[in-house]
């Protein structure tokens, strides 16, 4: 085995980066989707759950109260594109790319190519059936603020080093 | 020539280079069970057959024999039960445990320091198990689909399980690994499509999370209150993403004039993934005033601080309060040596669970492709400044440059590597002391200063969410 197959510390997700959350306070990889919560310009009260999925770039948008968003009709409204953008930011957007499974040589190395690039391909809309299930995933996403701190040693956070290497 | 130096003990470097009898033997039988879980057990072919039994043929000498034996025979006709896994993690945990004996005797030959003596007793009476159950049936699946067998399905399987134990203070630390190991698993779906499996680390994490399902496995009682002087060497983070703990480690001397200790004070906390860099320290600041006192270099004054028999404090800060200026050099070179090591609580004796504080000075240093070494009396020591915090003023350039270090020796991957928590360095022709841990508990430096405004923006933003959400 290699050293880094028997090590008990290999680094396996690089640590997300900082960036603002203002625009975009929730983004994720998960469920074969780049998903998340998407600020709305003028209400504060609102805010729109935005995804593409992986391999088709199938795309949808709509509010947290279920209406369908009016830019995401043809082909990717504002939101979606600030939700790659933003995505490309916390994760890099090599990881992000990897995981929508976007050909590398399609859309280059700037991060804002990669919404460029899927609406080249004419990319399908989608359902918003995952609205729900993303929009408590940033529920439970906040919920975590509200967990309480402890001083019982938690040994098991040896095996999760900080890491300099950037996503 | 061995460096000396003033008053402290010599680190004896050419102790952590030589081999460790057993040592192979031991970490071979670890590996064989290791490779069997990435392929799963759901159906295993000859070869995992083989990686089982020599696991149980590594603890055929000791009381889990007979248990182990079985859980193997029936694991490998893929007809393991929960109870079966258990008694697999239980036997790796016990081989690993034997490895981390053999390296902590290697550690406290090197540095000179004893062992306090003390045992850890048995932790208090068991928790209810309802969660646990459906923790042990998760990380069971896991281990019939095998690495290279997950999907998201199969992951996304605990998260109900996490969320329900992160609350009960009780189930923290089952939780919080659950739910780092969780994240890297749905990372990596899946599995079929992975280039290269964390072998030995999924398997220590699956065994260890495994064993903390059994009820009552993750107490440490605490054993004492203690009263006396804490002075502090330095501080240590660690991070996935979702939680962040930071771990001080520190001299203690007790007021009565009794032997110096090693002890470290903790907190944690879970976090959401997008609170990162200088946004940990405040998320951990207002719950341990010790990280102010290591920001301004001070020493602690503590009465009736509750103690386990591992020398960890559970910190309260109304038993702390901040004393007189202490250098954490001066503390290195003076009272390290002689400060006494705890004992390490049974599901504790892990290689990674080393991090042994550490003074050097008199190396030279050499960057190479591999990273840095420093070299003490020929002999040579990896440095692993990958684990510098980067909300911190210590770089992997100062350490490169530095005279003198205070670190935490590490074993993985079969080495000893030293981890800087602070260094002295020449700075404008001035001696200058720089720690990793400065900024805990805040910070005037300019760079640090913007990394806080721009962590206190992020935080209120998602504060204000939260406030606007979770309770409609
Ligand atoms: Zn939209």
């Amino acid at each position: 085995m290699s050293d880094w197959e028997r090590s008990s510390t290999a680094r396996v997700v690089p640590p997300a980066r900082p960036r603002k959350l203002a625009k975009v306070p929730f983004v994720e990889l998960a469920d074969g989707r780049v998903q998340g919560v998407v600020s709305s310009g003028s209400d504060i009260e609102r805010v729109y759950v935005s995804s593409v999925a992986a391999g088709t770039f199938a795309f949808a948008c709509s509010t947290n109260n279920n209406r369908p968003c009016g830019g995401a009709r043809g082909s990717f409204c504002r939101h979606i594109r600030t939700l790659i953008d933003e995505a490309a930011l916390q994760y890099g957007p090599e990881r992000v790319a990897r995981y929508l499974r976007l050909d590398t040589d399609v859309w280059g190395t700037t991060e804002d190519a990669l919404a460029v690039a899927m609406i080249a391909t004419g990319p399908p809309r989608g359902d918003n059936a995952a609205a729900a299930s993303v929009f408590s995933r940033f529920l439970r996403h906040l919920a975590y603020l509200e967990l309480a701190p402890t001083t019982a040693p938690v040994p098991e956070m040896q095996w999760f080093p900080p890491t300099r290497a950037v996503a | 020539m061995v460096p000396a130096h003033q008053g402290g003990g010599v680190m004896r470097v050419d102790l952590l280079t030589e081999s460790v009898a057993g040592l192979d033997e031991a970490l071979a039988a670890v590996d064989a069970f290791d490779r069997a879980l990435v392929v799963g057990l759901l159906r295993p072919h000859a070869v995992q057959a083989a990686g089982l039994t020599e696991l149980a043929d590594a603890v055929a000498g000791t009381p889990l024999a007979g248990r182990v034996a079985e859980a193997a025979e029936k694991a490998a006709a893929g007809a393991a039960s929960e109870d079966h896994f258990v008694a697999l993690a239980a036997a790796r945990t016990a081989l690993v445990g034997s490895v981390h004996d053999a390296l902590m005797e290697r550690v406290e030959a090197a540095t000179g320091r004893s062992h306090a003596g003390e045992s850890v007793p048995e932790p208090p009476e068991p928790h209810p198990a309802n969660l646990l159950v459906a923790a042990r049936s998760w990380l069971a699946d896991l281990a019939r689909c095998g690495w290279q067998g997950i999907d998201h399905e199969v992951v996304s399987g605990s998260a109900a399980v996490v969320s329900a134990m992160l609350p009960d203070p009780d189930l923290r630390r089952l939780a919080t690994l659950l739910d780092g190991f969780a994240a890297e698993l749905a990372a990596s779906c899946p599995g079929s499509a992975l280039e290269r499996v964390p072998v030995r680390r999924w398997a220590d994490l699956w065994s260890r999370a495994m064993v903390l399902t059994v009820p009552g496995a993750a107490g440490v009682p605490v054993t004492g209150m203690v009263s006396g002087r804490l002075l502090p060497l330095g501080v240590d983070v660690q991070e996935h993403a979702t939680a962040v703990q930071a771990q001080v480690h520190a001299v203690f001397e007790p007021a009565d004039g009794g032997a110096s200790r090693l002890v470290r004070g903790c907190v944690s906390v879970p976090k959401p993934d997008t609170i990162v860099g200088a946004g940990l320290w405040q998320l951990l600041r207002p719950h341990m005033s010790l990280l102010a006192a290591v920001s301004e270099g001070r020493s602690m004054d503590l009465s009736d601080m509750p103690v386990t028999a591992e020398g960890d404090l559970v910190w309260s800060d109304a038993r702390a309060r901040a004393g007189a200026p202490a250098d954490a050099f001066a503390t290195a070179r003076v009272a390290l040596s002689t400060a006494s090591v705890s004992a390490t609580a049974p599901l504790d004796r892990h290689p990674a669970r080393i991090a042994a504080p550490v003074f050097l000075e008199g190396y030279s240093s050499q960057q190479d492709d591999d990273g840095l070494t420093f070299t003490v009396a020929d002999h040579r020591l990896a440095v692993d400044t990958d684990r510098i915090p980067t909300a911190g003023p210590l770089t992997p350039e100062a350490v490169a440059v530095s005279r003198a270090c205070i670190g935490l020796l590490r074993w993985d991957a079969g080495e000893f590597t030293l981890q800087p928590l602070a260094v002295e360095t020449t700075v404008r022709k001035k001696l200058t002391a720089i720690h990793a841990g400065a900024w805990a508990g805040g910070t005037t430096d300019k760079a640090g200063a913007r990394a806080e405004k721009a962590a206190t923006d992020a935080g209120t933003m998602l504060r204000e969410r939260a406030g606007r959400l979770l309770r409609k």
